[in-house]
């Protein structure tokens, strides 16, 4: 290397990954250095957002009682929404409160805690810093360049997010196509704790998550979310861009829409908006992911295509710090080897297809293809969902007939055919 | 909920305006040939696209809430995007 480097480690962008990352390393002696373009750590960050707590515990044990997050979430309610109507799913388990497995969170805090960790650790936070660019000698990787300034490093962690420049720029990440990706619009409503519990039907310290898919999100492939923080309500609609393109349909106009839904209206109704954001998200899953070592660089969290959406859980945020905790094992080998060219920061491509976040990218692989091509799944599967049920509670005195013959009525009068119904429910069951 | 126009719901956003330096220009002759200028202002949740009267894309890039959806749809050269400079642009307090 032509000149001493300043750090063991530069981690650009201070998100869960990147955070924790910096943490790891530092905590194992490395000299770190954690790059955040925001003025502080946290501020440029958002999710919707439900975080899976079983990663982080392995690097917090703690968390559940020390960390920032809103409440625990055990109650999912799942909805399909049409207009006029819809059918929900309430799933709500003591287990899951007992578990702690997801609590909502906002991203400002909890990152901000999660940099202090860093801190804490011995890595250097360095916000307010935008990197331009990577420093390249010969194959390897050797540092960042930030405006007029040069950092060097002997592993540089990519952890800068969705858009993931840094990889692009150089030339290392292609853009993703239109369907790999989606625009998540969040508005964070403020509603006092009291009216939270009562219209929830929650403790203090618990909450509740919804999804909703069809005419909330004016049948645009994607859905809407609800979560429950402390005093806040994070209420937010996830779009795929191919399918915004190609209906035409302005993003804020749906997003009014989602608000202005009587489900969605009567659960925020009397709050007041706090913040209005929004951020792409990875719809691509396994197919995104790409090559994620590089001489001198790994690439993590949403910068490497670490997202999942199941149909029902929709993960980043555990994921992104599973390949942080897989990306520091790999780079602390690395550097005490003496060896982090890519054959020496192999460890973590290794890491990570054994851990938890390889295998479920992997099991999940079909899910991004199905969630595109099921398109009942955001109007007509919801109508014929209403429509048998209707045909069921509807009483009005006319002579009733088996839910068999309601439900082969319902479908008859619904433009879904029921090969495509059966077709969908099997792709569905081994895609989710 | 009937939620106030976009331009007064970024009221209670926290912005440090880069009057030096816009991240965002467009290139009016791409954007319109390419059909990127409809996308770019149907797809932005920000609305810093809009149509101006001289037919060109207006850019409120001050409202930027650094997404990167208009960047993903553009064509390529329509659309010069990046990340404002350290320290400015949105801030965001909840996330």
């Amino acid at each position: 290397m032509a000149e001493e480097p300043d750090f063991d480690v530069i981690v650009i962008g201070a998100g869960v990954a990147g955070t924790v990352a910096a943490y790891q390393l530092a905590s194992k002696g490395h000299s770190v250095v954690l790059i955040e373009r925001g003025e502080a750590p946290g501020s440029k960050n958002l999710s919707g957002g439900i975080l899976y707590t079983h990663s982080i515990k392995t690097v917090f044990p703690d968390f559940l009682e020390t960390a920032p997050y809103e409440r625990k979430i055990d109650k999912n309610r799942i909805v399909f929404t049409n207009p006029g109507s819809w059918v929900g799913v309430d799933y709500q388990d003591a287990r899951l409160a007992q578990l702690g497995s997801a609590v909502s969170v906002l991203r400002a805090k909890l990152d901000a805690w999660l940099a202090e960790q860093a801190e804490g650790a011995g890595a250097m936070v360095m916000p307010g810093v935008r990197v331009d660019s990577l420093i390249k000698e010969g194959e390897q990787i050797t540092g960042v360049v930030a405006g007029e300034d040069e950092l060097r490093a002997r592993v540089v962690i990519a952890a800068d997010g969705v858009n993931s420049f840094i990889a692009r720029d150089a030339g290392l990440r292609t853009k993703p196509r239109h369907e790999q990706q989606a625009v998540g619009v969040k508005a964070v409503i403020k509603l006092d704790p009291a009216v939270i519990e009562d219209r929830f039907n929650v403790d203090s310290e618990h909450g509740v998550a919804y999804a909703l898919v069809g005419d909330c999100s004016l049948g645009v492939g994607g859905g809407g979310f609800l979560y429950t923080n402390k005093d806040t309500l994070s209420v937010g609609l996830v779009l795929r861009l191919d399918d915004l393109e190609k209906k035409k349909l302005r993003t804020v106009d749906i997003f009014d829409h989602y608000l202005e839904y009587p489900l969605v209206d009567s659960l925020v109704k009397g709050g007041e908006l706090v913040e209005y954001g929004c951020h792409l998200v990875n719809e691509g899953g396994e197919a995104m992911m790409g090559q994620l070592v590089f001489p001198g660089l790994v690439i993590v969290g949403d910068a490497a295509g670490l997202t999942l959406n199941t149909g029902l859980t929709v993960r980043g945020m555990d994921l992104a710090i599973g390949s942080a905790i897989a990306a520091s094992s790999a780079v602390s080998a690395a550097l005490e080897k003496g060896d982090t060219s890519a054959a020496g920061l192999s460890g973590y491509t290794a890491n990570l297809a054994s851990s938890f976040v390889g295998q479920d990218m992997h099991t999940y692989n079909k899910a991004p293809a199905f969630l595109e091509s099921a398109v009942g799944m955001y109007g007509d599967y919801g109508q014929l969902l209403a429509d048998v049920l209707h045909g069921a509670f509807s009483l009005d005195g006319t002579p009733r007939q088996h839910m068999s013959k309601v439900a082969r009525q319902a479908l008859k009068k619904s433009p879904v055919k029921l090969m495509q119904l059966a077709k969908d429910g099997l792709k569905g069951l081994k895609a989710l | 909920m009937k939620l106030a126009p976009v331009a007064q719901r970024l009221g209670g956003n926290r912005f440090i305006l880069d009057e030096e330096e816009p991240h965002i220009v467009v290139n009016q002759e791409l954007a319109k040939s390419t059909g990127t200028a409809e996308r770019i202002i149907a797809a932005c949740p920000a609305q810093v696209y809009s149509l101006g009267a001289d037919g060109n894309v207006a850019v409120e890039y001050a409202a930027c809430l650094e997404c990167g959806t208009c960047f993903e749809l553009a064509d390529p050269g329509a659309l010069s995007w990046h990340y404002p400079r350290g320290g400015f642009g949105v801030q965001f307090r909840e996330g």
